[in-house]
């Protein structure tokens, strides 16, 4: 039998149960140690130096990295710790920003919560005074280093859980500082907008970037109808801002605030999530019907669908063509209700109210546009939402439900469990069991993920279906490697960026828990329990927009989608220039980092300058490759398809003249070999 | 016939070959090609010794035993006695002469070499009673030193492993494998006393030991060359000058442990390190002591070289770890220790290099003999460099539990002033261990040195930077001359250390720029204990060291810098108030001629004025001034 284990904190015993560390011991004996920089679900890290307590015959050692040992005696509020608490925090003050009214994150801080907590009431070290500019150029995320504490929660949650990395420490000393590779802005590198790094941010240096001004001048303006549009996941968290227990469904509260703030027509993202149902479910089947292009990837995450473009380019094809519901939503209304309402599409104002950042980055993505115009105008985050509420004076916890307006506004459960990881592959199912006429099944609940990879084989009558449920990138990440390996096979793989799905999304209130965020997810399954339908195609409002309005071109127009290849560094090459003349020269130079240190750059400015010189310009083609994986013979370049190792440009010249006097032979081989083929 | 046997055959053999080989030389010439020495033109002489052999048709040798020639020329590794070179030892007398010019060599070869005469003035002449020294045994700089991890490092050729294996090299590496087990290495080092010589002083037999116990197929040696102290330069110079010392080391804990690889992290700026290690692996690999099988065992062993960029931050084991691993050189909070996670994940000793050098000589010595020397705690021989205002800077070793007195006036030949010239017995402190160390006083003067009583008077072995000051340094500049480095070489990561060391920086500067006040030294000494205690990792704990130490020794230093606004020795020139006297000022305007800022102004017949407003304090005025009439307040 196991010996049971104990320690004495602050005067109580407290049993030792397997707890990662002493910090989690510390907290369970209900002592809330302050941390920075310590997450459950993203590796010790020991940088803010917080958790610092006295472990007797052990001194002073951070509770984060400590692990718990029977027997030990923890103090966790000697002079000695208390008085270095605060030091740590004025030392953080004082390199920090302290505008904090102005913050957007003013009342969430953890930073300002803490300095409160321990009562810092003054600091007394030098102000850091020069700000440095804040960096707005991603759609999605604002990022304003002189708020950052340099916690590197961000960059251990994008490397760690999310497989994206990029964010990382640069510098060294006072001048270390948290940035995107090279300095470069957060909308200029493979950030896939998904705002976890705005989850765990605990200060204001990562938030999403707001629309909230841009939204009230919509309603203000006389010519403008404004509709909006609420996610699944939302309802189930905004009250977490106004008091509300977590999970507590409160949609049609919502729906009264938002029509008290003057948006025209209310609607519901879930209904478009019907669309994608009946969309993504008939797609599915007929592709599973000739057994190509399998599997078939989600495509409601526009984190996901970035991460995938940017990673497996050439898997584009398995990702489904279907748009999100919030661009199924966007182009449906535009399309329709600007008609109903005799107005031009500029003057309709779509808003949609949304747990994510990324969605405001697919909002502005070109393919969503008619004419210049967007589909969706707006994303406003959860945040934002409530942000807008409050200031409206609007007293939430008042406030009598409202109903959405129609059509809308209808939906059946199958679109709201869209919110959380699992659902879209349940609802999906739901249909495609229906319509293959295996009967109505309405429940797939093994499904259901509260973050782990779900791996399941589904029988619908003599169906037997493969499927895969993942959420957090670097998950899907490894999911999507083993496939490639041929390790796995799957017919379905449904992924969300967001550990959990879009309940956990990263515009949603900040999540102190797992619980907190599976609290949500259930909810969600409750209201699709107490809904009137559970399939999306027996949703009338929907049966009859496909009835009346929606031939299948028009359909597929409006409903439909496709991807591009992101990948910086691709197998491809580049072509620098390619002149009219008849080719008879390709240059290739590997511009890889290795080739490109050891001299390219160089190698291919001198060859251009030979080549002008020569006259050769408008007979040759100049080409960029990266990485001819050849890196410890660089630079390399080829001449048609010679490799020409450790290349200078004498060696270079000599290969351009064999060539050259090699080629007529070659072409009058060609020439012949041309001409007896028309003979035969 | 068995590999076992093959390598030990082929190793007397070679140790054999070389001694015999040895013999027809008729002498040979040593000399230092260290960097301080190389510096001086060592190179040049060198050559020109090579040139003058020829010209007078002898056959000179570069390469040992295996050209028949009269004379031999080779390069050591430094010899420590950095401030009279280039050195030039000759053998078989041992003649040593000193600050040796190109121009020299034609005579040495005449007169030493050919006819055995000493030449007098490239002697070593004591400062004190100008008596030369015709060879090591009698300066004082030598004679007072126990060098033993030093000892090949200035007479051997470097590039030559079979010198190496004819001073006994390899025979360590080759018991530990044939007739020891991995325990009994282990237990060896142990009773050797043997502790870290990176600065932490943690006892090696106890690491090797714990990694030895972990259940891996594969396991690392890393040999940790990343120095990165200003002014030291122990592990570079027996890098460069003794490599494959620090090879057998490896072997030997590679036999301790069971470990599969080796690597040796070498900062990138010693390039001379990096090539010589790397011939030395290379040749320790044809001799059969590395690679597959090493000495018949079965256990394969190799050792590899791995460049790091120089940030002093990587000397911290965990962060030279995560620097090797590809990633930012930070370090990661312990447990886990490397001996049970350490490189990629595996259990992994991480030794400093004179701690791996030390390895062989232990176990030639026996680890009783090696016990013998040093004080109760802290066992064997330490090296310093020896910088600062001391007349003998360079490369020294001592015992443990020598004393101050003994290395500055013993060994140092005592303080200087600021332009090199003897001063008596104006000293005022030593740093001693670098930026992580701490100052000792004359009040330490007697006390011997090791871990313990250095980390009672809070100072610490460090690294082995010694740096003596005479009374004309300012002890609050030098605490920020160390700020401001750990401050610049911080890795940033925990806030202690980023943000604490900056503000001790700027609180520095206040009271070095006059805008201090009582509040700002108790703020300065509470930042610096909760630096100390609050911080991540050994750069972070040990940085206060130098404000701490010189907070408790020279506090009222401080107190004048703060309360007086005036720097006792008158060189933090922010503090300075220059002022002409009037009675003295014979209006000539040279110092208003020489003021770069315009600040002086005055008519003839009148004395001169400074604007103290428009002053910078620069000092041209004063030090031109042929009438004394500029005071500096």
């Amino acid at each position: 039998m196991l010996k049971v284990q104990r320690a004495t904190i602050d005067n109580n015993e407290v049993l030792i149960e397997g707890e990662r560390n002493l910090l989690e011991l510390i907290r369970k004996a209900n002592i809330d140690l302050p941390t920075f920089c310590y997450h459950s679900e993203i590796s010790v890290y020991g940088a803010c130096r917080m958790c610092m307590v006295e472990v007797e015959g052990r001194g002073i050692v951070p509770a984060c990295s400590t692990p718990a040992v029977n027997g030990m005696v923890v103090h966790t509020n000697t002079r000695q710790i208390r008085n270095m608490r605060k030091l740590i925090v004025e030392l953080m003050l004082a390199n920090h920003d302290q505008n904090c009214t102005t913050c957007p994150k003013s009342g969430e801080c953890r930073l300002q919560k803490i300095a409160c907590q321990l009562g810092v009431d003054k600091v007394r070290f030098k102000q850091a005074e020069k700000l440095a500019p804040k960096d707005l150029s991603s759609d999605a995320i604002v990022r304003d280093p002189n708020k950052c504490v340099q916690c590197g929660d961000c960059v251990r949650v994008c490397q760690e859980i999310q497989s994206v990395g990029v964010l990382d420490f640069a510098h060294r000393g006072a001048h270390a500082k948290v940035i995107p590779s090279f300095d470069k802005g957060l909308g200029e590198v493979e950030c896939v907008n998904c705002g976890q790094c705005v989850k765990v941010c605990p200060v204001g240096a990562l938030t999403p970037k707001h629309q909230i001004n841009e939204v009230w001048e919509a309603i203000h303006d006389k010519n403008k109808v404004v509709a909006v549009q609420i996610a699944p996941a939302v309802r189930v968290a905004l009250g977490e801002y106004f008091g509300y227990k977590s999970g507590t469904t409160i949609t049609g509260q919502t729906v009264t605030a938002l029509r008290m703030m003057g948006f025209n027509h209310i609607y519901d993202t879930c209904f478009a999530a019907d669309f994608t149902v009946i969309e993504e479910g008939n797609e599915f089947l007929s592709r599973f019907e000739k057994n190509e292009r399998l599997p078939q990837f989600t495509s409601c995450c526009p984190a996901w669908v970035k991460f995938a473009e940017q990673y497996y380019p050439d898997m584009l094809t398995n990702l489904s063509s279907c748009k999100s519901p919030q661009q199924m939503f966007g182009a449906l209304c535009k399309d329709m209700l600007a008609k109903e309402l005799r107005i031009p599409r500029e003057n309709l104002v779509v808003v949609s109210i949304m747990p994510c950042t990324a969605k405001k980055f697919e909002a502005n993505r070109e393919e969503f546009r008619v004419n210049g115009n967007k589909d969706v105008d707006y994303v406003l985050t959860s945040q934002e939402l409530a942000l807008m509420i409050k200031e409206s004076g609007i007293k939430f916890d008042r406030l009598e439900p409202g109903s959405f307006d129609l059509p809308f506004g209808f939906k059946t459960g199958a679109g709201v469990i869209f919110g959380s990881s699992g659902g879209v592959s349940e609802a999906v199912l739901r249909y495609a069991a229906d319509t293959a006429g295996k009967g109505s099944i309405t429940e797939f609940s093994h499904l259901r993920s509260d973050g782990d990879i779900i791996i399941e084989t589904v029988t619908i009558g003599d169906i037997k279906l493969r499927l895969a449920i993942v959420s957090g990138l670097g998950k899907a990440r490894q999911l999507i490697d083993k496939i490639r390996r041929g390790e796995e096979h799957f017919d379905l793989v449904e992924v969300m960026a967001c550990s959990g799905g879009c309940v956990n999304g990263g515009g949603q209130p900040v999540a102190e828990s797992k619980t907190t965020v599976q609290t949500r997810a259930k909810s969600l399954y409750d209201n699709d329990k107490m809904l009137q339908f559970h399939n999306s195609k027996d949703n009338p409002y929907l049966q009859k927009i496909y009835n009346e309005d929606l031939s299948r071109p028009k359909a597929h127009q409006l409903l439909h989608t496709h991807y591009s290849n992101r990948k910086r560094i691709s197998g491809e090459d580049f072509i620098l220039s390619s002149k009219s003349g008849q080719k008879k020269l390709t240059l290739t130079v590997c511009f890889g980092t290795s080739c490109f240190l050891r001299g390219a750059p160089e190698l291919y400015s001198q060859l251009t300058e030979y080549v002008k010189r020569s006259g050769l310009e408008e007979e040759t083609e100049f080409k960029v490759s990266f990485c001819r994986e050849k890196c410890e013979k660089g630079p390399v370049l080829l001449i048609n398809d010679e490799v020409i190792e450790r290349c200078t440009i004498d060696k270079a010249i000599k290969g351009i003249e064999e060539a050259l006097q090699n080629m007529p032979r070659q072409a009058a081989e060609e020439a012949s070999a041309a001409k007896e083929s028309t003979k035969a | 016939m068995c590999p076992e046997l093959a390598v030990r055959i082929s190793l007397e053999e070679r140790r054999k070959h070389f001694l015999d080989s040895m013999k027809q030389y008729k002498g040979r010439v040593v000399i230092c090609a260290g960097t301080g020495c190389v510096a001086n033109g060592s190179l040049d002489v060198y050559a020109r010794f090579q040139e003058v052999i020829q010209e007078k048709g002898l056959k000179v040798a570069v390469t040992l035993k295996k050209e028949k020639a009269d004379f031999i020329i080779s390069e050591s590794g430094c010899q420590g006695f950095c401030q009279m070179g280039p050195l030039v030892t000759i053998y078989p007398q041992g003649i040593l002469y000193t600050k040796v010019k190109a121009e020299d060599v034609e005579e040495i070869v005449e007169k030493t070499l050919l006819s055995g005469e000493l030449i007098e003035r490239l002697l070593y002449h004591s400062p004190d009673d100008h008596k030369a020294s015709a060879d090591t045994k009698h300066i004082p700089f030598y004679e007072k030193q126990q060098r033993t991890v030093l000892k090949l490092c200035g007479n051997i050729d470097a590039q030559d492993i079979d010198e190496y294996i004819a001073n006994e090299g390899y025979m360590m590496a080759q018991k530990a494998f044939h007739t020891l087990s991995p325990e009994e290495v282990c237990e060896l080092i142990l009773r050797s006393g043997l502790r870290g010589r990176g600065g932490a002083g943690f006892p090696t037999g106890r690491k090797w030991e714990a990694t030895r116990l972990q259940q891996n197929d594969v396991k690392y040696i890393i040999c940790n060359g990343d120095e990165g102290d200003p002014g030291a330069f122990m592990d570079r110079c027996v890098m460069e000058g003794n490599p494959h010392s620090v090879l057998e080391g490896m072997i030997i804990a590679a036999r301790a442990v069971g470990a599969t690889e080796g690597f040796v992290y070498v900062r990138t700026e010693y390039p001379l390190a990096v090539e010589r290690l790397k011939v030395a692996i290379d040749d320790a690999r044809k001799a059969g002591v590395l690679g597959k099988n090493i000495f018949g065992s079965g256990q394969s062993f190799d050792i590899h070289v791995m460049e790091g960029a120089g940030a002093f931050v990587c000397g911290e084991e965990t962060a030279l770890i995560a620097s090797m691993e590809g990633k930012r050189g930070m370090p990661t909070p312990k447990p886990p220790f490397p001996a049970e996670a350490g490189l990629f994940g595996k259990p992994t000793v991480i030794n400093n290099v004179e701690t791996l050098a030390s390895i062989p000589i232990i176990m030639q010595m026996g680890p009783e003999e090696y016990a013998a020397y040093g004080t109760s705690t802290s066992k064997g021989t330490k090296t310093f460099a020896l910088t600062g205002h001391v007349a003998n800077t360079g490369l020294i070793e001592v015992p443990f539990g020598a004393t101050l007195r003994e290395i500055v006036q013993g060994i140092g030949g005592g303080v200087t002033n600021d332009d090199g010239s003897l001063c008596g017995a104006d000293f005022k402190a030593v740093q001693i261990g670098g930026p992580s160390g701490g100052c000792l006083t004359r009040e330490h003067l007697d006390m011997p040195l090791d871990y313990e009583h250095l980390a009672n008077v809070g100072a610490m072995v460090g690294s082995g930077g010694l740096v003596v000051m005479n009374n004309q340094t300012c002890m609050v500049s030098i605490a920020r001359f160390f700020m401001q480095f750990t401050q610049n070489e911080s890795c940033g990561k925990c806030v202690p250390c980023r943000e604490g060391t900056k503000q001790m920086l700027a609180l520095l500067d206040d009271i070095l720029e006059g805008r201090a006040t009582g509040e700002t030294l108790d703020l300065l000494e509470e930042l610096a204990q909760a630096v100390k205690i609050g911080s991540l990792c050994g750069l972070g704990k040990t940085a206060p060291n130098p404000v701490l130490s010189t907070l408790r020794y020279f506090r009222e230093e401080y107190n004048a810098h703060v309360f007086d606004k005036r720097c006792p020795v008158g060189r933090c020139t922010a503090l300075l108030d220059f002022a002409i006297e009037a009675a003295k000022c014979k209006s000539c305007s040279l110092c208003a001629k020489k003021c770069p800022v315009e600040a002086i102004s005055g008519e003839k017949g009148q004395p001169y004025r400074i604007d103290t407003e428009k002053c910078i304090r620069c000092g041209v005025c004063a030090d031109s001034c042929k009438f004394g009439a500029i005071s500096r307040g």
